[in-house]
């Protein structure tokens, strides 16, 4: 119990100590300033920009941002679906995995481009390793790219006064790649090969075990995509289990890391956020709202976890080590709750123990994580501008309450930008709940829930919840690979992706054409505690009002049936 | 319009090459020569120099001469990986572990079992067991080898892996080292091969 807080409080002392050193470096990488590898990236850099004729002046309307985002990630999509139909005549299969069929090729093309990761496959049985790089690895680095230069371009909306601009897409998107995303993942790499991540282009190695049965080790280029996946919170594995898997995740300092890689850059960004409108207490603002939320997440799944499954209380079971069913050794229950907020809450969607084991109250907290859509901390930029949604409603709010214009950084909120910010609490509902609802009238699409009673229905919410937040998390004996799921699913996960990606730069597009005011006396100031609570009471008052029904009817009903001690 | 998309194209194919072929290779060249072992899957190796396992994957053990590694959903297959995914309240699941636990005393003794060891890991392939689930497979594996219980204490305890840094993770043993330790002791009179 104390080592379980003492590793839970540096996880926490780590991010707050990580949160501006990183948001100042990417403050400076974005603003085009000389930083640390300047020297060696700039050259590389400008011969990308010469080779793409790429003019690296050129500011972009938002609409023309947009344009180029989509344009990008078009052709994402076209390259990465003839991977995964083509595989079988690419070099670097070794076992000679056959193609994936259309509808789960562009199911997962889908997934990794829009940083969902859902994996409707088994990685190691079903990917060829030039898949799992040039696919996988590199889509990881892209689909980052494109949600950090968005969240970028949202932060100038906010923070250009009178400006018809927001940057220059192209821009962003290499900087990302070459200053943030590749340095870290390379590094990080290494020290995953060192715990014992393995990092090979040869084929299984088969052993013969000690009482003579043979066993066939799966293995690959494991440690740069761990790296990638976790940094860019894509989370999609090399592994079938993911970051449970001994060779993606071997050792609890590993376990540590990744968590901290995780949400590394989804909370840095609040401090370059800060750095760029000019008040750092701006970022730490956000920061805070986000940070509350976090912790009373992971107290609930730890506290739940914890205490082990009711229904085996009967048993002549010791339970000390609490709910181990889908959970590993060496990283216990604290190391695996930890895991299920980081990667719920940022978008990342990578999982270190089973989501669909965990007790009703440790597996509603990262189904809810999930609903808010990234609305704490949330994925690599995706995360910024999604909370932009809740910023612009909850200075709505703020003004209505105390009769004033709302002013967030001397900006005006007004109609077009409230309308735009209503898109949250429209299609993240409808997305969410609707399509599940509807995939529960067909008799085919429903029995692709594994689990029976109150669990199924959390089982086909997790799913679509996952989708639309394009997170990636799954209750893993969900049956994604029926048509109707995979259609579904990878319409969610474009409308999820791509509406809110538009909707933000339009509302930044707006603001930052805007002339800033001086803030009005009596308005309320927004790096106060006061803003603090008021952002958390939106995030939990939209997240309560849109899901509670649907909470009740899963995670709380099997919650309260297992008291009971009813089994299904 | 064409301008954009011919410029979309060339900048994800250069930056495609960069994140998907030069990156994950020079990391592989860079892992190879620095951390060999550990790249290529930390095997292990036998007295004629064939590989037996992995340091990091679960085999199974069945014979009672051994200690036992924790359920697993995949049949200790290391080329599928996973879960049960049986929801807490699932009756197969529970049913699963009474008969994991009723098995467990029947050959260890009417104790209370560990719940590691009933219970199947996330990724089917958990290299390690608690040293509670250690303890309590002792006396079985004592008696066959024909040792001292507290020789075999030792020996388990000298194999307890701590919390890294005194505060990361949980104690553990892997179940893989512990056999092969064991199996390296001198043979004693009345042993179970």
């Amino acid at each position: 119990m104390a080592d379980d807080t003492a590793q839970l409080l540096l996880f926490g002392v780590v991010i707050v100590i990580l949160t501006p050193l990183l948001g100042r470096y990417m403050a400076r990488v974005y603003a085009g300033e000389r930083n640390y590898l300047t020297p060696v990236v700039a050259p590389i850099e400008k011969i990308i920009w010469q080779i793409c004729a790429i003019d690296s002046r050129a500011e972009q309307h938002w609409s023309r941002y947009a344009f180029s985002v989509l344009a990008v990630n078009i052709v994402c999509v076209l390259i990465f679906y003839a991977i995964l139909r083509l595989q079988y005549y690419l070099p670097l299969n070794p076992r000679s995995v056959m193609g994936l069929e259309p509808s789960a090729s562009f199911a997962t093309a889908v997934s990794f481009i829009t940083g969902t990761n859902w994996q409707a496959y088994a990685g190691e049985a079903d990917l060829s390793f030039f898949s799992q790089m040039v696919g996988c690895t590199a889509q990881n680095f892209l689909a980052a790219a494109t949600a950090m230069s968005v969240g970028i371009a949202v932060m100038r909306g906010l923070t250009q006064s009178r400006a018809k601009t927001l940057g220059n897409f192209h821009v962003d998107f290499i900087r990302t790649i070459l200053y943030i995303l590749l340095p870290g993942s390379f590094i990080f790499a290494l020290i995953f090969v060192f715990q014992g991540v393995p990092q090979t282009l040869s084929n299984f190695s088969t052993v013969v075990t000690v009482e003579g049965g043979e066993q066939v080790l799966a293995h690959g280029p494991v440690a740069s995509q761990v790296a990638v996946k976790m940094f860019s919170t894509s989370g999609g594995g090399f592994f079938n289990a993911n970051g449970a898997h001994p060779f993606s995740n071997p050792t609890p300092l590993t376990n540590f890391l990744q968590a901290v890689l995780i949400l590394a850059i989804p909370a840095a960004l609040t401090y370059t956020f800060g750095t760029m409108a000019g008040d750092v207490r701006q970022g730490w603002a956000l920061f805070s709202a986000m940070a509350f939320l976090f912790v009373i997440g992971l107290a609930v799944v730890y506290a739940a976890e914890g205490g082990g499954n009711t229904l085996l209380n009967r048993l002549p079971i010791d339970q000390t080590t609490g709910n181990m069913e889908g959970k590993e050794t060496r990283f216990g229950t604290a190391g695996s709750a930890l895991w299920a907020v980081t990667a719920t809450a940022t978008a990342t969607g990578a999982v270190n123990s089973m989501l669909e084991s965990y007790t009703p109250m440790g597996g509603m907290v990262p189904l809810l994580n999930v609903q808010l859509n990234e609305a704490i901390f949330g994925g690599v930029g995706s995360g910024f501008y999604s909370l932009l949604f809740y910023i612009v409603l909850a200075t709505f709010i703020a003004g209505l309450m105390v009769g004033r214009s709302p002013v967030y950084l001397g900006k005006k909120i007004e109609v077009r930008e409230i309308k735009l910010a209503v898109l949250t609490p429209l299609i993240v509902p409808i997305g969410m709940l609707l399509l599940p609802a509807l995939a529960l009238q067909i008799s085919e699409a429903a029995s692709a829930m594994y689990n029976k009673g109150p669990h199924g229905l959390t089982e086909i919410l997790v799913a679509y919840a996952s989708a639309v937040a394009t997170n990636g998390a799954s209750f893993a004996g969900f049956d994604a690979s029926q048509p109707f799921h995979l259609n579904a699913q990878a319409l969610a996960m474009m409308v999820g992706r791509f509406s809110f990606i538009i909707a933000a730069l339009a509302i930044a597009g707006s603001l930052g054409a805007k002339r800033s005011v001086t803030t009005t006396v009596g308005g309320v100031p927004t790096h106060t505690p006061l803003f603090v609570i008021l952002m958390i009471s939106i995030i939990f008052i939209f997240g309560a009002m849109s899901f509670f029904p649907a909470l009740a009817l899963g995670p709380l009903a099997e919650h309260f049936e297992m008291l009971a001690g009813q089994t299904f | 319009m064409l301008k954009e998309l011919r410029l979309a194209v060339s900048l994800v194919l250069l930056m495609t090459v960069l994140t998907g072929l030069a990156y994950p290779l020079t990391v592989t060249g860079l892992a190879q020569l620095i951390f060999p072992s550990a790249a290529n899957g930390s095997l292990i190796y036998g007295g004629d120099g064939e590989p037996i396992g992995s340091a990091l994957i679960a085999q199974n053990f069945t014979g009672p001469q051994y200690f036992h590694p924790r359920p697993s959903a995949v049949s200790y297959n290391a080329q599928i990986s996973g879960g049960s995914n049986e929801a807490p309240s699932s009756r197969q699941l529970i049913d699963k572990i009474t008969e994991r636990t009723e098995a467990a005393r029947a050959s260890l003794g009417e104790r209370r079992i560990p719940i590691g060891m009933v219970t199947a890991s996330g990724s089917g392939l958990d290299p390690h067991i608690s040293p509670a689930a250690a303890y309590a497979q002792a006396a079985r594996i004592a008696g066959l080898r024909n040792m001292a219980e507290g020789d075999l204490w030792a020996v388990i305890n000298a194999h307890i892996e701590g919390r890294t840094f005194s505060i990361l993770g949980e104690p553990r043993i892997n179940v893989l080292q512990l056999n092969l330790a064991l199996d390296a002791l001198p043979k004693r009179d009345g042993a179970v091969e």
